[in-house]
Order: structure tokens, then sequence, then C-alpha cells
């Protein structure tokens, strides 16, 4: 399938060759996809596209009634992409083209409703939205519902997906498959979805071919399996929170209908609800009389909180239970990091604003910690980097509140044999959020860490340096493909805390931005793990405890010491900055004691300025942490903790 | 021009004890308003109050050098006779606004006084003699540098009532004069220092930088060795401090010039102390060096928290204007630009731009700051004579910082009172942080006042009174 997505003609030239695709195809170990290039869509004639106005932004009083829409004029799709590749693009044009919005020129991203999203141009919140499709005279509704295309939030992709019946698979033409297609298109074919690939030339949004686009989508895509005389199963895919009306659930229903007034159950919570309020979303939500089997929308049901209405629970009528759908499982973070007010009187509002922000994401782990350089806060599990990234920004954005995050950290593990332990922690595996928590290796059979499966796609000229990257981040080659003529396949096992700070910015640097990444969890695996003390003049500072891989130690306490030493003023005697596991010392810096700390002049004329500068530093010396009596500037912790910014 | 009295007290002001100085006062900072917290009011001004300090600003110069950042300008048109007129007008009132009944000491600072006719000297030192006492033995300094200082205006100068000059040598290496933009040879400079000391015998003090980038320790201690051949009894040591604004900055910035290594700094100063040291110099302050008690007074003044009044574009004072029945002391700084003084003094006979009065424990953190970056430091009565209700042993007797400073070796709390070692006052700064916190602590602890109110609502408290203010 072929779609340049812009209108006008004269641009033939945009066109790229499906022949390039099925070589592309053809190389993947993909050949029973084969059959969705169906010849016979080339010989269609021109679809009329009959735009539905009438259920655009309707009065919300109406209700609409559903019920015309039986199993067989309903396709549910989603679209999968590579970040960029015109995912959202295509999501516009779709929406236009049925006139489920007004065609302007303005319409961008119009699924994407969080300022993050636009602003680096992802999806982060599954979107749905249900188009009325006119179709050699049947109306069809298509249920469009665009999901993350990120690995963080590839549980929700997949959760999405077992919505669908069917995906769009968007490739932008420039830049080929790249990491997240390939992973994102596995994800579809382990659902058995049908595919249809949709080729994206050029950035110009033109729109070409979109009709076509949606024709294949009634074509191929088979309309789902699902019954209305059965007793309602309906699948959560997603889940918002509004202040006035509780949790918004988007639901897709397996069987059954659902109407205002019907008792629910959750399967998960075993929690009864009853239901206030059905309808769909076009994208915005528009009431409706009844869901039946095979449609999609959104229900709310009294629920309080997000985590009431998890991704991937089933809800069912009460006392008609029914088997669950398969596949839930509650989030899981795999990146660990503390955020902290940037002044503790903040952290009232800070708390607010978190707990807010994770009424609509419950992926979001939060637990209260402190630390005596940055004071009280929390330490927070996300999905992965780019969550935690997008947490911290829609704070920023959406509450307006600053923070300090501390470098992410992994969850690792620690198998226990101290009996005292066991017995404390109720349990002989423990899962190693925090550093300063880290048992002693007398106390622990072994330690384990979390490995993730990478794929890499680059082309061919940077595998070399690739694999030397891949090497020191202690990865372990899995696989190597051409996919190409010249683009490579990489597979490596990773430890994740070696990806999680700066490998993609590393990838990226050395590939100079060619080669794309993804990962999948890959379970645990055993890890030489150590804890690493920093020291100044002898006395350990607890907020700089870190769990490093023996290997790494030397080179992380050194690159610990070096920062420490730029952001440690000279003081009226020498600091030794020390990095030391155990009682060994593997790292070390000094900051020479000051000689001279006196200005030259000061005479009558400006002493003003020189009080002014001297209580300004008294002042700064309050903020001091003291390290037995050496005095550190509070912003010295945050310096060698926060993460470093993206080069 | 001829000024018979001035001229009659030159003459006898040979025999003066403590005498000659350094350099310029640090002119030009963009005053800044001060924490208007706790105030005196009806407190007895502190002793000494009926005298002062008085520093004149000339702020033109030929030409900017690269390091300064001083309130200075290179005129297109100098009208001196304006600018006389006004530094006249600004001293009378300003004395007369002070109250004081006698000037100690008189500064010429700039900008490059030494361009500043000897007759414009004159005059104001003759307004200054008209409206209070200054005495025949009062010591009046002149900022010179060397290219403006032939033989023939050092002697004008001395006939105008200068008698003690303080020249800009900066450095002995011509390479380095051009980094700095001076516009002398190092052999003007001797050449000026011969001739001022011919005529300011034991009255002459030299400048001398140290820190610039790219030097080195050994050949800097050559021409301070050289420095001390030629000398007279007063040095004064300068370290560079790179001053946003100025070329030197810029060109440190822009990579043009290496950034000057503190450690090497460090060393110079540790080594040019031991080398004057040994050359029978006191270092009775962090910069300043003196034989033969050539101490110069109108600093000392500064440090001792005595009072000043600053005359001339952007010169800051410290005084009670008694004369106008004010009891606080006041931070004052006059109009920078020098036109717009000039309009300001002609129409209101004063260009101070802001009067910020300064709060009992703000003068007392003066006088720490201040007081200990000279080698006697604050004595007891000394410090008692600002504060009678709060020691220095009271501040600082149980503080573990001070102990552990004592026992660092570089603050002294004994009988005599407090001051850095030897080896303290390298990083006096450092010290003062402690110190100053330690100083803000006592205050906010120190037992509080009686004081009853009374029917109006006003408080009488027992001598010091801040809680009269917070009451009203």
């Amino acid at each position: 399938m072929l779609a340049r997505l812009g209108p006008g003609p004269g641009h033939r030239g945009a066109w790229v060759a499906r022949a390039t695709l099925g070589t592309l195809w053809g190389r993947l170990p993909m050949a029973d996809l084969a059959a969705p290039f169906s010849p016979r869509l080339e010989k269609n004639p021109a679809f009329r596209v009959i735009p539905c106005r009438t259920h655009n932004y309707t009065d919300q009083t109406e209700r609409m009634d559903m019920s015309k829409f039986p199993v067989e004029n309903i396709r549910n799709f989603g679209i999968i992409a590579h970040v960029d590749h015109g995912k959202s693009t295509l999501a516009d044009r779709l929406l236009e083209l049925t006139g489920t919005i007004t065609k302007t020129d303005h319409n961008k991203q119009v699924l994407d409703k969080l300022q993050v999203e636009r602003e680096r141009g992802i999806t982060v919140k599954a979107q749905t939205a249900s188009l009325f499709y006119n179709y050699k005279g049947k109306v069809y509704l298509l249920n469009l519902i665009d999901t993350p295309g990120h690995v963080d939030f590839s549980y929700e992709v997949s959760r999405s997906l077992s919505a669908c019946q069917g995906v769009l698979l968007v490739v932008d033409a420039n830049e080929g498959i790249q990491a997240q297609t390939v992973a994102n298109f596995f994800l579809a074919f382990e659902a058995q979805l049908s595919i249809i690939p949709v080729i994206n030339k050029i950035s110009a949004k033109l729109g070409t071919n979109v009709e076509k686009v949606l024709q294949a989508v009634i074509e191929r895509i088979a309309p789902p399996k699902a019954n209305r005389e059965n007793p309602l199963k309906a699948l959560v895919f997603d889940s918002t929170f509004d202040q006035y009306r509780g949790v918004i659930a988007n639901v897709a229903l397996f069987d059954g209908i659902v109407s205002k007034g019907n008792k629910i159950v959750s399967a998960h919570t075993e929690k009864i609800y009853e239901v206030n309020e059905v309808g769909i979303l076009s994208p915005d939500e528009q009431l409706t009389q009844k869901l039946y089997a095979g449609q999609v929308g959104y229900l709310i049901a009294g629920m309080k909180d997000v985590t009431e209405a998890q991704i991937g629970d089933t809800l069912y009528l009460h006392k008609q239970p029914v088997e669950p759908l398969p596949g839930f499982k509650s989030a899981k973070p795999m990146v660990f990091a503390g955020m902290y007010p940037i002044d503790q009187s903040e952290y009232n509002n800070l708390k607010s604003a978190i707990e807010k922000l994770t009424l609509n994401d419950s992926s979001v782990m939060v637990h209260r910690d402190s630390s005596l350089a940055l004071g009280a806060g929390w330490r927070l599990g996300f999905l992965g980097l780019l969550h935690m990234e997008v947490f911290n920004q829609r704070l920023e954005q959406e509450y307006n509140a600053s923070v300090i995050l501390t470098t992410p950290t992994v969850p690792y593990k620690a198998v226990l044999s101290s009996a005292k332990l066991i017995k404390e922690y109720r349990e002989k595996e423990i899962t190693i959020i925090n550093p300063a928590q880290f048992p002693d290796k007398s106390k622990v059979t072994e330690y384990l860490e979390p490995v993730v499966l990478g794929t890499i796609i680059t082309p061919d000229e940077y595998t070399g340096k690739i694999m030397t990257l891949c090497l020191a981040r202690r990865a372990v080659q899995k696989n190597m493909v051409f996919i190409d003529q010249n683009r490579v396949m990489l597979k490596y096992l990773f430890p994740l805390n070696e990806i999680v700070v700066d490998f993609y910015d590393s990838l990226k640097s050395l590939s100079s931005g060619y080669a794309s990444f993804d990962y999948e969890d890959a379970g645990y695996q055993t890890a030489d793990l150590v804890k690493m003390d920093i020291l100044l003049n002898g006395s350990p500072v607890e907020e700089l405890v870190t769990i490093v891989h023996k290997e790494k130690a030397h080179p992380i306490g050194k690159a610990i010491c070096e920062r420490l030493k730029d952001t440690i003023p000279r003081q009226l005697f020498e600091i030794a900055i020390q990095a030391a596991i155990g009682s060994k010392i593997i790292a070390r810096e000094t900051v020479k004691a000051y000689r001279k700390n006196v200005l030259a002049k000061c005479y009558g004329g400006d002493i003003t300025r020189k009080m002014k500068l001297l209580k300004r530093q008294a002042e700064g010396k309050k903020r001091m942490r003291k390290v037995g009596n050496i005095e550190v500037p509070k912003d010295a912790f945050i310096k060698v903790l926060k993460r470093q910014p993206d080069k | 021009m001829a000024l018979p009295g001035l001229r009659a007290r030159c003459r006898t002001a040979a025999t003066l004890g403590i005498q000659c100085t350094s350099k310029r006062s640090c002119i030009g900072g963009q005053g800044q308003g001060q924490d208007q917290s706790k105030t005196r009011p009806g407190a007895q001004p502190p002793p000494g109050s009926r005298s002062a300090a008085l520093y004149v600003h000339w702020p033109y110069c030929e030409k900017r050098c690269y390091y300064c950042n001083f309130n200075k300008y290179i005129p297109r048109r100098l009208d001196e006779d304006a600018m006389r007129t006004c530094l006249v007008q600004e001293a009378t009132t300003l004395l007369k606004l002070s109250g004081v009944q006698r000037i100690n000491s008189v500064f010429f600072g700039g900008g490059t006084p030494s361009l500043a006719s000897p007759y414009t000297v004159a005059s104001v030192l003759e307004a200054i003699a008209q409206n209070t006492h200054l005495p025949a033995k009062a010591e009046v300094t002149l900022e010179a540098n060397p290219t403006s200082s032939k033989a023939s205006r050092l002697a004008a100068f001395q006939v105008a009532g200068i008698n003690r000059i303080s020249i800009g040598i900066q450095s002995l290496d011509d390479t380095e004069l051009q980094l700095l933009g001076r516009t002398h040879s190092a052999s003007e400079a001797l050449g000026t220092l011969e001739e001022a000391r011919r005529l300011y015998p034991g009255r002459t003090s030299v400048d001398l930088m140290f820190g610039l980038p790219g030097q080195q320790v050994e050949p800097w201690l050559g021409q301070l060795q050289e420095l001390l051949s030629r000398c007279d009894d007063h040095v004064s040591l300068y370290q560079l401090t790179l001053e946003r604004g100025t070329t030197l900055f810029a060109q440190v910035q822009r990579g043009t010039l290496p950034s000057p290594d503190p450690e090497t700094a460090a060393q110079m100063y540790q080594d040019g102390r031991e080398v004057l040291r040994e050359a029978g110099f006191r270092q009775y302050e962090v910069s300043n060096f003196a034989r033969n008690e050539a101490l110069s007074s109108h600093n000392w003044t500064y440090w001792q928290g005595g009072q000043y009044i600053g005359v001339g574009p952007g010169a800051h004072g410290r005084f009670v204007p008694q004369g106008d029945g004010g009891s606080l002391r006041e931070a004052r700084i006059q109009t920078l630009e020098p036109d717009n003084w000039m309009k300001e003094v002609s129409v209101f006979g004063h260009g101070t731009r802001k009067r910020v009065p300064l709060g009992e424990l703000e003068l007392l953190e003066e006088v720490l700051a201040l007081g200990l970056r000279t080698d006697i430091g604050i004595t007891h009565q000394h410090w008692l004579q600002f504060e009678p209700h709060l020691s220095l042993w009271e501040v600082f007797g149980e503080s573990e910082e001070v102990r552990e400073l004592q026992s660092q070796g570089l603050l002294l709390l004994d009988p005599r009172g407090l001051r850095c070692s030897w080896k303290g006052l390298a990083v006096l700064d450092t010290i003062l942080l402690r110190l100053l916190l330690q100083l803000q602590n006592a205050w906010e602890n120190r037992s509080p006042p009686t004081f009853k109110v009374t029917k109006s609502g006003a408080a009488s408290p027992r001598g010091d009174s801040c809680f009269k203010y917070d009451l009203d």
C-alpha cells in the first residue's frame, strides 16, 4: 500500500516503488505478509468520500444509536510507526477525509493532545477516534486507535493492539525501516493482526491516496470477532482522569452490550461499578445510548483512581462473569530516579502535581524517599527513559513544577542468604530500587540485574563502531543480519543499566544520527554488582552511594570524583575525594586548600559591594551540607546526581 | 597660584607620624540598596564622629587601562573650571552636612587626579580648611600616574598642599605595562619615583601588581626586588582582579590571553610578603606594607571603621549627617557620571545619589570585615566603641568554628583582640564568612534589652533599641 500524505496532483515523483518495499519485506522473515499486498486494490475505482458530518461534534445531548453498526461494518485498526515517520499526520488526514474533523491547514497531531506530544512529535497516550465512512453504500464505523510508538510504552501498545484486528504500518520512505518499525511490526505480528504497510514519502503533508488507505482498511482488515448476544466482555486499553467525572476508561467491546445503568465488575480488582455514561470518541467524547460488541468507546463508572481502570483489565457485567482477556499485567517500572523539589518549600506543590499526574498515568510507581542533600522527595519508577522524560516534562509544562531528577537507576535484585534479612523482607529475592538499601555481599547469594534485548538498525559503515560501543556496555551479541544492501540489524542483550543514561545519545552521535535503537524486556541475569561509596576526607557521602557492575566501578568512580572536584569549592584545608568499594579505594581526586582568598583592594570606597558579596556567600554557607568538616554546596551533589543533560 | 595658608601648612607637615599610602579608593561600584533592617534611632554617635577622612574623586583619565573598572571617563572636552567649582561646592556642602569639626586626612583618587591642575587641588583643600579644621599635619595624598607627574608638576602639587604621593607603577616590565594598557614605560615610572622621593621624602608610595596573565613567580620577584632598591617607605601589592567590562577580561574570555593562575598568584603573594618582611616592612594590611611607621593614615581610617566623606562623581562616603540633625551613619554614593554629577551639584550643592542608613549590625559587620584586614585586627577596646553591650568574647568566644580556625592557626582571639595570623590574612575572605555568620547569630541571640512601653506606645529600651522601630 502506498500513500502520500498530501492532496494535489503533480507530485508523482513522490511515489515510492512498491518493489522497494517488497524487497525490504522479503528480507525480513515475514513471507506470510505478502498476502496483504493485494493487486486487486490497485484496480479499484477512486472512492467517493462522503463525510458524515452529522456525526461530527454533535450536540452532547443527542445520544447516538450505535446499534446500527453491526460487527461486519466495524473495523478496528491502529497505526504504528517509527518516531517521525508520519503516524500522527496520517491520522490527521484520515480524520479530515472522513469529515471527523474539519479540513483546515491547522490540523497537526490532532490526536496528540499533550503539549509534550506536540513538542516531541510523539504519542504518549493512546487516543481513539471513531470515523464514519461511506463505502459502497454502506456506512462503516472505523475505529482508529492511535498508540504510543515508543518502546517505553510497548505494553500500552500491545494492549491497544489487542483491541484491533489490523494495523497500518507507516514507514518513511527516506528513512526506511527503523528499529522501532521492527519492534512494532513484531508486536502486531505476534498479535496476528493484518498489517497494511503504508509508505509515507515526503514531509509535505499533502494527503494523496489517503482514500486508498481507508479502502484498504475495510477490504483487508477483518471485522472484530465479537458477538452482541454474549455477556459483556470489554477490554480497558487506556484510561484518563477527569477532575469532575473521575476515571474515563477507553474500552473495546469483545462481546455483549454496555449501557448507562449497567453494573459492571473489574476482573482485576473485582470491584463493582455502575456505568454513568458511555460514548464514542470522535475524537472528542460523544454520548451514545449503548456500546455494542466490536465497538470501541469510553465508559465512566465512578472509578476514582486510574489504578482502578488498569490497562489490560477486563470489564464484565455483575453476576455474569466471563473469562478475562489474556495478557493482563501490571505496569512494571524499568527505570527509577529520585525526584526532589528544587526548594523544599515547593514540596507540597510538587506532591500535589505528582499526584495529579499519576492519576493519569498509573504506570508511574511512586515511593516517598528522602536524601540528606536533596531533602524530602520521591523515588519514581518509570517504564523507560522516555517515559521518565515525558513525565518530567509534563510536570513542568502542565503543573509548572521544577524538579531535580537524579541519575536513573534500574531495579536490581538480590537473592538473600541471611535468614535475618529474609525474615525482615519476608522474601528471599528482593528488588533494590534505592542504592542506599543495597544489602551486603555477605548476606546475599547472588545479585541480579535487569537485561533487555536491544535492536539496532544502522547503515553498515557504522557497524564496527557500534559493536565496540555495545561491547563497552557489556552487551552480548545475539544476531546480526543485513536487512538490505547496506543496512544491518544487530541484536544485543544489554544490561539495562548500561543503556538507561546515555547509550542512545552515544549511538546517535557515533552514527551521525543514522542508527536507530529499540529494546524489549528480557528478564534478569546474574551480575557481579558492588556498592560504591564516595568519601570526602574519609567520611562517606550517603547520597552518593552507587550500585555498579564491578567492571565499571573504576570509570564510574573516577567520573563521580572528577565531577565532585569541579563542584566542591576550595576550603581552608585539602580535601580528598575518593571512590571506594568496601575499604578499597578505586579512584581519587584532590581539592587543594585555599592559599589566597582575600580581595586585594578594599578601601572605603566600595565596601558596600564587598559586604554584599560576603553576606551572600555567608548565606550560601548556611545551605552547605557538612560532610565531616567539609562544606559541600548542595548543588555539588545535585550536579553529580542529576542526569547529565543530553548532548 | 599662590595659596599662602596652605603652603605654610605644608612646610610644617613633615613631622607626621603616620604617613604614606597606597592606591585608589574603590570607587565606581554601582551603589545598591542596603537592608534597612535594624536602625538605631536616638543612639549616641560613636566616638570619633566629630572627625572624618575626606576622599576626592577626579574622574578623568587620558586613556583607559585594560584592567580598570573604576568610575573614570576619557574627556573629549574637559571644563576644569566647572569641575573645580563643583568639587569645591560639594566638599563645602557635605562638610556642613557632616558637622565634623576636623578632617584628619584627604585623598585625591581617581581616575587620574595627577591630571588635574594643582590649582584645583589647592581650591578643594582651601574649601576644606574654610569649613572645618584641617590640621597642618593632616595627610594629603595624591594618586599620581608616571606620565602626568613630571617633576615640575609634582612640585606644584606640593605647593598646592599635597604632602604624600602614591605612584601607580604597577609593573617594571614594559611588556606587562603594555598588556595593562598603561601609558608609561618602566623607566619613566622609576624616574617619577625618583622625583617624588626627592620632593616627598618618606611620603612616597608605590603600587605593584601581581597575578597578571602569564606572569611567572621568579621574574615578578625580580621586579619587586628592583622596586625595593628604589622605593621609599610604603609599598602596596595588588593582585589583578579581572573585572567584567574591561579589555583584559574580554581578552581572557576570548582566550587571546591566558587566564591568570590563582596558584601562581598565591605563591607571589606569599613570597612577596616574605621579601617585604625581610626588607623591614610591616604588613599593616592585606595589600599594604610600610617601614619607618609610614602607614597611610587615610586608609587606616577606613579599616578602623572611621567616618569618611566622599566628594566627586561616584565617590562613596560613610558618615553621620549630624549637621542635618541625623544620628545614624549613612552609606552614601555620589552620582557616577561627571556631567550629571556637575548638574546636580550646581542645583543642589551636592550630587548625592543614594543614602542608606546603616543598621547597627551592618555597621558591626563592616567593622569586622575591614578591621580584620589589618595586622592588629580588632582590639577589644576598638570593638566596644562600636558595640558596648556585646563584647568580642561574647560574640566569638564560644564559637566552635572560631575554635577550629584558631586550631588551624588562622585566627587569634586573645586579650588583645581578634585578628588574623600571618597565614590567616591570606584567606581572610573565607574566614570572614564564618565570622559574619557567627556575628549574625550572636546578634540575634543577644540578651534582649529591657524596655518598657510608654503610654504613647513608644518603647524606651535600655541603651540600644532596634525594638523601638519595630514597635512604632
